[in-house]
């Protein structure tokens, strides 16, 4: 086997020097009754290029993204890479390295998280960030138990418009702690539900801006609303790069940015691995009940500047059943893409992507929206918008990937038995003139 | 001197001489290059990426344009690759040596794992597509999901963990489901091992549990006599992990998943040393009702610096009813995604994050099981087991074995062989890095005093072992003769000498600001 060095000679020698005569004895621990005779009922060892062969075969049944015109967004988005990015992850320094736990070996990996921090918490607006979470909807579920930790209060208040998988997640790491959630109704556009549901004993409310039809939310009356009963404000993202062109949740009075980065430096991936990203004011409160990793600045014995992984008397390590989070792995590679293509860009990049992603989202919009029986029901949104169809958007979708056109999420695909006439489309920098018109030409003729 | 809570200094005693370099004028050192922050490197003008210009349409943002610059430091190409490429050199990475981190399982990362995980046809694929357009997708998560379950012998998994810790939360959720199905709400206490991972009781709280210890027997076991002493019928379970964090399999096994079974508890089996077994012994074998397997260890996704990983957790029959969604299934010749709890046949606990998993993550595992097979995969453990056995044996005369016997993929140490020589395992463990090789774990297990736990994987060589072991048994033998000094002041030949944690943690820097840099300089 290409990847095990041993020759039987090797093992031989080294079964003499440890005192054994076989393999066997060395697994005497195991009960009678659960070793087994021989092999598992699997496939033996293949080749490279055997291997490769029948998943090449398994990934071409797939349609990928850059195969059709692309439209379908729903919290992850297609953006272009720059090819730098892709290159430096697979440094072997930075692929093959574990967590950095011995600094003096692993000030790559640590001064790069310290950037990441840096950089996430300029586009929130926010004040200190972390070395990240699995993706947007963890660390939007993370978000809300941190703040009922913060405030001791146990009433959580989500926006109709926040993500469905984001309220599920949020709801599936509450359902056994004190914290209950309401979610408001997802039909009212404004924040006004929101508003009236927050009271002295609410903890948080979690608003997505732009939400998951696209629509776009100023947070500032919230935020004093919220501020004012002592509630914290909770802003979630599923789509990073409209902090670009967007105020940001810092500005408008948000206590907790959380939010997915993939379109970053990631790529659509089936949904995973991606990253998320988390950040928060500084306040000594919030801090020390911030879930995950932190990078942090010191120096050595020389005085010279570096970096270590630290405050982790927060995590499961030192501090287990009393722990924040019991997040151990986090997102590593992902965060490191994302800083990467951040650094590519830097203000000039990020602002001009934004720009193009919304003037491709605004012309495509109109150009739909001309379609009879076709209505835009988003009047603000960045990069993606919703429509309301005469027929059912789902098999709209279906029909429209049969002639080659990827057309975006019908809502009832998040919101099962709901909204069967209304469908999520994005566009990106991605998309061409000429997608817009194909995607014009194939909606035309399903309708 | 700074202490944590596990015992391990956290920064240098005072009057240490680290030795030190004569200082250039550059700060850099050769090709150990110094590298400032983005922030110090770059401005708002440079871009490294070439954008068309907007066509200034007219906004539909409802007024929230952004007002302000962000501040983001923008490179040219040249410059982000020579910033990233010098970064890099200052880590360690499997690549470059052994990496024999316990219970992490720092084994070869082979790169058609890589190469496969980047096909367009896998890695340029939208999670929401139409069913249509991503069968193959599907059915390469129905193809890991049936390595697994073999492999593990178990009728059940949920592939949508996202690590370790996100899959021992799927487990005891669906633990919790259960015991609520079945009326026994009076169930909250769960049984852990003293020597478990931190994120065995960080869980078992995050579902509502309460934790009890179990303490360790005299070699490096679950006591016996405690553990039955502690079952009552408000268990809901335990969270075992094995082979154990010690490196040695629970011989008493069966009989502690037949105990708690008849005490009315289900067992939680940490998988994170599954790299152990895997191939010749099932867990489904040994009573196991729930077990995550890090695809990042044992299945030689790459660890990239923290992630990301991925963390199927296998269910028994009793627990099975209770998956999280999404899951997906056969019907004829077509898969499709079970996505919510109202189409699922059984009763979900819920959905533990957006989308389906990791599914970069299941393409590199999978493509690493069908390289091994069923007996590339016997022999993965079996080597893995050998490896550590050999360090053992080649070390138990200069170091000090925790516990006697054989060891499993890992050999643990405790610190009685530095007693009186002024080294401390983190002293010991500083001076491995000036040899170039990364430490062991340290401090953990916690039931082991000054612990040092080396997990070399079946991945490195017999040569490999040997220098290592060379290496290990000079140290040994420099800190008994009193040379305590290059252990005090390691490391000297890394990119930087000992970090003070204590300082960042006292005064916490999590982030670069415009007058930090001056700040520091001040003191």
């Amino acid at each position: 086997m290409r990847y095990l060095p041993h020759t039987d000679t090797d093992r031989k020698a080294m079964l003499e020097a440890i005192g054994v005569a076989s393999i066997d004895d060395l697994f005497q621990d195991v009960p009678e009754a659960a070793r087994l005779d021989g092999l598992i009922d699997l496939p033996t060892r293949q080749g490279e290029l055997q291997v490769e062969r029948a998943l090449s075969a398994m990934a071409s049944k797939n349609i990928s993204a850059g195969q059709a015109p692309f439209f379908v967004g729903g919290g992850a988005y297609k953006h272009h890479i720059p090819a730098t990015v892709d290159h430096l992850i697979q440094r072997s320094e930075f692929l093959t390295a574990y967590t950095p736990y011995q600094p003096e070996i692993s000030q790559g990996t640590l001064q790069t998280l310290f950037e990441f921090q840096t950089q996430v918490a300029l586009l929130t607006g926010m004040d200190v960030a972390n070395a990240s979470m699995y993706d947007g909807s963890t660390a939007c579920a993370e978000a809300v138990m941190m703040a009922a930790r913060v405030t001791r209060r146990n009433k959580a208040v989500m926006a109709g418009g926040v993500h469905p998988h984001y309220v599920e997640a949020s709801k599936t790491l509450a359902k056994y702690s004190d914290v209950k959630i309401s979610v408001t109704d997802p039909d009212v556009a404004d924040l006004s539900a929101v508003m009236a549901a927050i009271d002295e004993e609410t903890a948080c409310v979690v608003v997505q801006t732009p939400d998951v039809f696209g629509r776009l939310h100023d947070l500032r009356a919230l935020s004093e609303a919220a501020h004012e009963k002592g509630a914290l404000v909770i802003a979630a993202f599923t789509e990073c790069v409209s902090l670009g062109l967007v105020e940001s949740p810092g500005a408008m009075g948000a206590d907790i940015a959380v939010g997915e980065g993939q379109s970053i430096g990631v790529g659509l991936n089936f949904g995973g691995p991606y990253v998320g990203l988390f950040a928060c004011k500084d306040d000594r409160r919030f801090i020390r009940q911030m879930p995950g990793r932190l990078a942090g600045e010191t120096v050595d014995a020389d005085g010279r500047r570096g970096y270590v992984l630290t405050l982790s008397t927060r995590e499961q390590h030192i501090r287990r059943d009393k722990a924040t989070s019991n997040i151990c792995t986090n997102s590593g590679l992902c965060s490191l893409a994302w800083t990467i293509h951040m650094t590519l860009l830097g203000e000039r990049g990020i602002t001009r992507l934004a720009r193009l992603n919304h003037e491709m989202a605004c012309a495509l919009a109109d150009r739909l929206s001309a379609i009879e029986g076709v209505e835009l029901v988003t009047d603000t949104f960045f990069n993606e918008f919703t429509l309301r169809l005469p027929r059912p958007a789902a098999q709209v979708v279906d029909d429209l990937a049969r002639i080659g056109v990827l057309g975006g999420v019908p809502a009832s695909r998040l919101y099962p038995g709901k909204f069967e006439d209304l469908l999520i489309v994005a566009a990106t920098e991605t998309n061409t003139d000429g997608d817009l018109v194909a995607f014009e030409k194939a909606l035309r003729g399903v309708l | 001197m700074g202490m944590n809570t596990q015992g391990r200094p956290t920064r240098m005693a005072e009057n240490i001489q680290t030795g030190g370099y004569a200082d250039t004028v550059s700060g850099s050192r050769g090709l150990d290059q110094a590298e400032p922050l983005i922030f110090e490197r770059g401005n708002l003008e440079h871009c490294g990426v070439d954008l068309p210009e907007p066509r200034g349409t007219a906004s539909r943002l409802g007024g929230l344009e952004r007002q302000g610059q962000i501040g983001l430091p923008g490179l040219a190409e040249p410059e982000t690759m020579r910033h990233y490429v010098r970064l890099s050199r200052k880590n360690y990475a499997i690549d470059l040596g052994l990496y024999p981190l316990g219970s992490c399982t720092m084994k070869h990362n082979p790169r058609l794992n890589e190469k496969i995980a980047r096909l367009p046809g896998f890695a340029d694929v939208h999670p929401l597509q139409p069913a249509s357009t991503v069968q193959g997708a599907y059915e390469l998560m129905g193809e890991l999901a049936h390595w697994l379950m073999t492999l593990t012998n178990m009728p059940a998994v949920a592939l949508s963990p996202k690590a370790g810790a996100h899959g021992e939360f799927c487990g005891m959720m669906a633990i919790r489901a259960k015991l609520d199905a079945d009326g026994q709400t009076h169930r909250r206490r769960v049984l852990v091992p003293e020597s478990a991972h931190g994120t065995n009781p960080a869980t078992a709280v995050q579902c509502g549990f309460v934790c009890d210890e179990i303490p360790a027997d005299k070699t490096g076991r679950v006591d016996m006599e405690a553990f039955k002493a502690k079952l009552g019928d408000d268990v809901a379970g335990i969270m075992l992990t094995n082979p154990n964090t010690c490196g040695l399999f629970e011989r008493d096994i069966r009989e502690i998943a037949d105990l708690i079974h008849a005490a009315g508890g289900y067992f939680y089996c940490d998988g994170a040393n599954f790299n152990a077994i895997v191939g010749r012994v099932r867990p489904g074998d040994l009573g196991v009702d729930a077990m995550h397997i890090n695809l990042h260890k044992t299945f030689s996704t790459p660890h990239g610096g923290g992630g990301p990983g991925s963390g199927p957790t296998v269910l028994s029959d009793a627990l099975a009813a209770f998956a999280p969604v999404p899951y997906v299934v056969k019907d004829g010749e077509t898969w499709k995604m079970v996505e919510h709890a109202a189409e699922a046949e059984g009763e979900p606990f819920g959905r533990m994050a957006a989308f389906h998993g990791q599914m970069g993550m299941f393409t590199r595992a999978l493509t690493y099981m069908m390289s091994h097979g069923s007996d590339g995969l016997k022999r993965v453990a079996e080597d893995a087991v050998l490896n550590a056995n050999y360090i053992l044996a080649r070390l138990k005369h200069v170091m000090t074995p925790a516990f006697e016997g054989s060891c499993m993929h890992e050999a643990l140490f405790d610190d009685r062989f530095l007693k009186d020589t002024g080294v401390s395992t983190l002293d010991f463990a500083k001076a491995m890095i000036d040899e170039g090789y990364h430490p062991m774990t340290m401090y953990f297990p916690l039931v082991v005093h000054g612990a040092m736990l080396i997990e070399p994987t079946e991945t490195e060589s017999k040569g490999g072992l040997d220098r290592f072991v060379d290496v290990l048994e000079a140290l040994a033998m420099a800190a008994k003769s009193g040379e305590s000094e290059r252990f005090l002041a390691a490391p000297v030949h890394a990119p930087t000498k000992r970090l003070d944690e204590t300082r960042a943690a006292r005064q916490p820097v999590l982030r670069w600001a415009p007058d930090s840099g001056e700040a520091a300089a001040a003191e």
